[in-house]
């Protein structure tokens, strides 16, 4: 009691400091997410001697653009983007019609083995990815598939989250906007075109961010399925390249700079789509 | 999910099942018949098939692969029964790797869940700064680990980093974290840490948001002070989120590959190899298929059994 009432004026006082400490916590946290991008776009920009020379500096005291002439030279830095373009984007979109054709017929359709299908495609997200990752490896060896376009898209085309999502999402749209369509004769499938797809635009857009991000993002699968240098994707390239020819660290920093602009100016104008997706799920 | 969403009757509403969506089986002559093409089928078809080829069939190979000493390319695959399983609970880089593992999954687990509740609940505000803060927060979430690892490989240089220029501006000699056998697992863990609060942050803000009003209303009445609405109030209504974020955390934890690879390789003499990249070694490097395979299915069973422990606990402390 009397220690409670001793305190009760320090308490006051913290009360009033509260805010602004916090203020000063969250911009110490704002100035650590921002720096290492200051840092890695800056960085591009500078020499070997000055980095060496000034690394307490967080500008370049001489701006130079050999890292963005190195990664042309010293990388196949066009082809890791057109790869990378490639398996994110054809990826991203075959995985939109298959995911949400799957889940239409899950969420519209009544058949024998509906639940079946749901269980054994919500199973498929209980185990991780590296357990299939071997099996996967040889599979596409046998089909002659490592190093190939097909290799890195066809088994990524479908994604048990995105069927759960969109399915979630259909089973909420009214069942009468259906029969309404079926009574002016419409068939399954333009119902599924005409119909659902349109109203589902939210999800499908938070699915397509998603796999897009995650595509682009990702260094294991693209790093098992191709070993020729012109099939990388820019992930896999700047690692293997980073550890074996390029020393430069301003043009592996020139690469991670430029493989960071799409998502980021994605980021910036459909924010709340990866907000929705990350809050959904759990990603890398 | 709940049971009603999957329940058979397509959309539930008001306890009361609708009529089938699209109903495929209104004519009496097709009752009869024994098997009709289902349309369904046919929009299944390319995911299931590619589940079926990429995802299921590969889930029973890889557990044929761990009982055989399966090497790629060889015409005799000899099979070994559980002697992958056995070798492997004698191999001392496998108990490294786990205890690796362990590590960085408990350390980044928890000081995400405290550093992303507590982000959560100072930027709740709808203010532009909250906004800016929160967004800015969020970014490093967006960024492959590639791009991060590799800048904060460099920023950790002793030579070239920044961090080791602001050591050697407060006089002190630079650290060469990531190639220090107990520095560089420290290390890995900040920089996870770093990607993923506001990662954290926003699954946080979309349970704080579903807090009912009222109950903060209740107990301010009841005369609560704020420390006392946070953990009387808050801490208790969000236990569902907690519960998410930690098992979301954990899973994604338990499989670090990329941060690893790019930073450090799972040096220096092995103090930062993980599972992942022993599975990764074993499988694509040194092509001991059977046991790399052996390796993911105990990274599976661990999965499994930690998501089950977490479940236990918060349900266990569930008093209301």
């Amino acid at each position: 009691m009397s220690t409670s009432v001793r305190l009760a004026p320090i308490r006051r006082r913290w009360r009033s400091v509260g805010p602004a400490f916090k203020w000063i916590l969250l911009s110490i946290g704002l100035l650590a997410a921002l720096i290492p991008f200051i840092w890695m776009v800056s960085g591009s920009f500078r020499s070997e001697s000055d980095l060496f020379h000034n690394p307490a500096s967080l500008f370049p005291t001489s701006w130079t653009l050999h890292g963005y002439q190195g990664i042309w030279q010293e990388l196949p830095f066009l082809r890791l983007l057109l790869n990378t373009f490639i398996f994110a984007g054809v990826t991203t979109a075959l995985c939109l019609l298959f995911d949400s054709m799957c889940a239409y017929a899950l969420a519209r359709l009544r058949f024998r083995g509906r639940n079946i299908a749901f269980w054994l495609v919500i199973a498929t997200l209980m185990v991780p990815f590296q357990v299939t990752l071997i099996p996967v490896f040889i599979e596409l060896f046998h089909l002659n598939w490592l190093n190939t376009y097909q290799g890195l898209i066809i088994p990524r085309a479908t994604s048990a989250f995105g069927i759960f999502l969109l399915r979630q999402f259909f089973v909420s749209i009214p069942t009468e906007l259906d029969e309404a369509a079926r009574i002016d004769g419409a068939g399954h499938f333009r119902i599924y075109w005409q119909v659902i797809l349109p109203l589902a635009k939210p999800a499908l857009a938070t699915v397509a961010i998603l796999n897009f991000m995650n595509l682009w993002n990702d260094l294991l699968w693209p790093l098992v399925v191709t070993s020729s240098p012109d099939m990388r994707t820019l992930p896999a390239g700047l690692t293997l390249f980073g550890g074996e020819h390029v020393t430069d660290h301003a043009v592996l920093l020139a690469g991670a700079t430029i493989s960071l602009i799409p998502l980021a100016l994605a980021f910036f104008f459909a924010q709340r789509y990866f907000v929705a997706g990350v809050a959904t799920t759990g990603l890398k | 999910m709940t049971a009603d969403t999957i329940g058979r009757g397509g959309v539930r509403r008001g306890g009361r099942a609708l009529p089938p969506a699209v109903s495929t089986d209104k004519l009496p002559e097709s009752r009869r018949r024994r098997f009709r093409w289902q349309p369904a089928w046919l929009f299944m078809a390319p995911s299931l098939l590619i589940l079926g080829v990429f995802v299921i069939w590969p889930i029973l190979v890889s557990f044929w692969y761990s009982l055989h000493n399966w090497t790629i390319g060889a015409t005799d695959q000899p099979w070994v029964g559980l002697g992958n399983y056995v070798t492997l609970f004698k191999d001392p880089q496998f108990w490294n790797a786990l205890g690796n593992t362990l590590e960085f999954t408990v350390a980044s687990v928890i000081l995400l869940v405290v550093l992303g509740f507590l982000t959560a609940v100072a930027l709740m505000g709808e203010g532009l700064v909250s906004r800016i803060f929160r967004s800015t927060y969020f970014f490093p979430t967006i960024v492959s680990l590639t791009s991060i690892g590799l800048v904060w490989k460099f920023m950790l240089d002793p030579s070239i980093g920044l961090v080791a220029g602001i050591t050697q501006f407060f006089g002190a000699a630079p650290i060469g974290w990531l190639q220090s056998t107990t520095l560089a697992l420290p290390a890995v863990i900040f920089v996870a840490v770093w990607k993923n609060v506001g990662f954290t942050m926003i699954i946080f803000l979309a349970g704080l948001k579903g807090v009912p009003q009222e109950r903060y209303e209740a107990a301010q009445l009841d005369g609560a002070n704020r420390r006392q609405l946070v953990r009387y109030v808050t801490l208790p209504s969000i236990r569902p989120t907690i519960l998410f974020a930690t098992i979301i955390l954990t899973i994604q934890s338990l499989q670090v590959f990329d941060l690893v690879y790019v930073m450090t390789g799972g040096g220096p003499i092995f103090t930062t190899d993980t599972l992942v990249t022993q599975i990764f070694r074993d499988g694509f490097v040194n092509f001991q298929t059977g046991y790399a395979s052996a390796i993911s299915w105990v990274l599976f069973a661990v999965i499994m059994a930690i998501s089950a422990i977490l479940l236990r606990v918060f349900r266990y402390n569930d008093v209301d």
